[in-house]
């Protein structure tokens, strides 16, 4: 039997295939849920924009339910018209990265409690040889945060990576959240060992 | 939730930091990663659905839609997605992206390498796996091409594969190299791969699958994490 397939770069091309327009937008007018935009920078060791990241997104719905087989809950409704998952390409001269979608509701822990609200994200670009995971939190949900299982393994000096800050956006009708994504330096994101 | 995926195999992937490959040196974390107990965020993902969401486009010598044929040595790439206990692994989504036959993109960033592009091959495909978690594409086999790492870099020749799996754990991002090129010893992307895994990204000759008349065929297997333990089964 064969081990894992190694992973390799993404490289500078792969748009030519995915991350097209429309696959940061997660939302359609029957999406049930509150509209958020979740947007920010990545940066490398020098704090320069990466400007060829794949930002891959995957989340609950608005009740806390995942669409995929492995999450039979009967206590939360599937949203046919929100399939979680959204693709986004850094912008090549600012890079920046965005993606239209719904606050999720909170998921379970194999531990019996309720995790925070919160989206994955996969990070890959020309130079990374792996995906690095992370998690997006809110900085308006503080309690679910404090009480949150995977926060809590995190150091505490390091949980502020994790947060998107809410900020005001221009006409106040989508609340927009300011997450960035740092290689290297103090203030380095965390990753998980996914 | 009745499934766990085997622990991420670090000493099968590369390094985040590979120096060779001078893109990985300020691309890469530097901190360890943090442990994570898989939950329900990530034994779920987005492959079953968007598989079911996608059409197969996986004829890519004709997918251009011109009416013409791409340029260069017909192949079939095809094989088998298996998770790492054998078992095969349905509806996963593949995706691909390629340089023609000479090497040279159909990507606007592309404008250094002056070889020609083929009107007749945009180097994109798409399929799923079928309930033996077989897939299979048709194109040309692409050309080495230059970039600037180092004085002198030419990649191997390489097809790029994404796949989306049953699981966020088991996202794949990778590429494909054909048999016995002599690039691979100059090459720091496949060379960051440590040597016991690097055969694992070369497929096949395989005269089974060669069609008279038409095309070479190569066999290549993917493996991906797969179950650690079904306490409900």
């Amino acid at each position: 039997m064969r081990g894992p397939t190694p992973s390799q770069t993404v490289g500078p091309y792969f748009t030519m295939r995915i991350g097209a327009e429309g696959e940061n937008v997660l939302t359609t007018p029957e999406t049930v849920g509150e509209r958020i935009r979740v947007e920010g920078f990545v940066y490398d060791g020098d704090r320069k924009h990466i400007e060829d990241a794949l930002i891959e997104l995957w989340q609950a719905n608005a009740a806390g339910r995942y669409q995929h087989p492995a999450d039979d809950r009967d206590d939360a409704p599937v949203d046919s018209a929100f399939s979680g998952f959204g693709r986004c390409a850094s912008d090549f001269k600012t890079g920046a990265y965005s993606f239209l979608t719904i606050k999720p509701g909170p998921v379970p822990h194999p531990n019996g409690r309720l995790q925070a609200p919160h989206i994955s994200l996969i990070i890959q670009a020309r130079g990374m040889l792996d995906p690095t995971y992370t998690r997006v939190y809110f900085s308006d949900e503080a309690d679910a945060n404090a009480a949150d299982p995977v926060l809590a393994t995190v150091p505490a000096d390091r949980r502020g990576t994790l947060i998107a800050v809410r900020v005001e956006d221009g006409d106040g009708s989508v609340a927009t959240y300011r997450f960035d994504i740092r290689y290297q330096g103090d203030d380095e994101t965390v990753f998980f060992d996914v | 939730m009745s499934v766990v995926y085997t622990p991420r195999a670090h000493a099968d992937h590369p390094p985040f930091l590979y120096s060779d490959y001078k893109g990985t040196r300020k691309r890469s974390p530097t901190m360890p990663l943090i442990p994570l107990v898989q939950t329900l965020s990530e034994v779920t993902g987005p492959g079953p659905l968007w598989s079911e969401l996608s059409e197969d486009d996986a004829d890519l010598t004709t997918n251009a839609g011109t009416g013409g044929e791409a340029i260069g040595q017909r192949s079939i790439i095809t094989g088998r997605v298996l998770d790492d206990n054998g078992a095969p692994i349905p509806d996963a989504l593949i995706e691909i992206w390629q340089a023609n036959s000479c090497g040279r993109y159909m990507h606007w960033r592309e404008v250094d390498f002056p070889a020609p592009l083929d009107p007749n091959f945009l180097g994109v495909g798409q399929c799923r796996t079928n309930a033996d978690g077989a897939y299979r594409f048709l194109t040309v086999k692409p050309g080495p091409y230059p970039w600037g790492n180092h004085h002198n870099a030419w990649r191997p020749a390489h097809i790029h594969f994404s796949l989306l799996g049953p699981a966020l754990t088991t996202r794949l991002v990778t590429q494909m190299y054909f048999p016995d090129d002599p690039l691979f010893e100059f090459d720091p992307i496949f060379q960051a791969v440590p040597p016991h895994a690097r055969d694992r990204l070369i497929s096949t000759y395989d005269h089974e699958i060669t069609t008279p008349n038409w095309a070479l065929g190569y066999r290549w297997d993917i493996v991906l994490r797969g179950p650690l333990a079904t306490p409900d089964s």
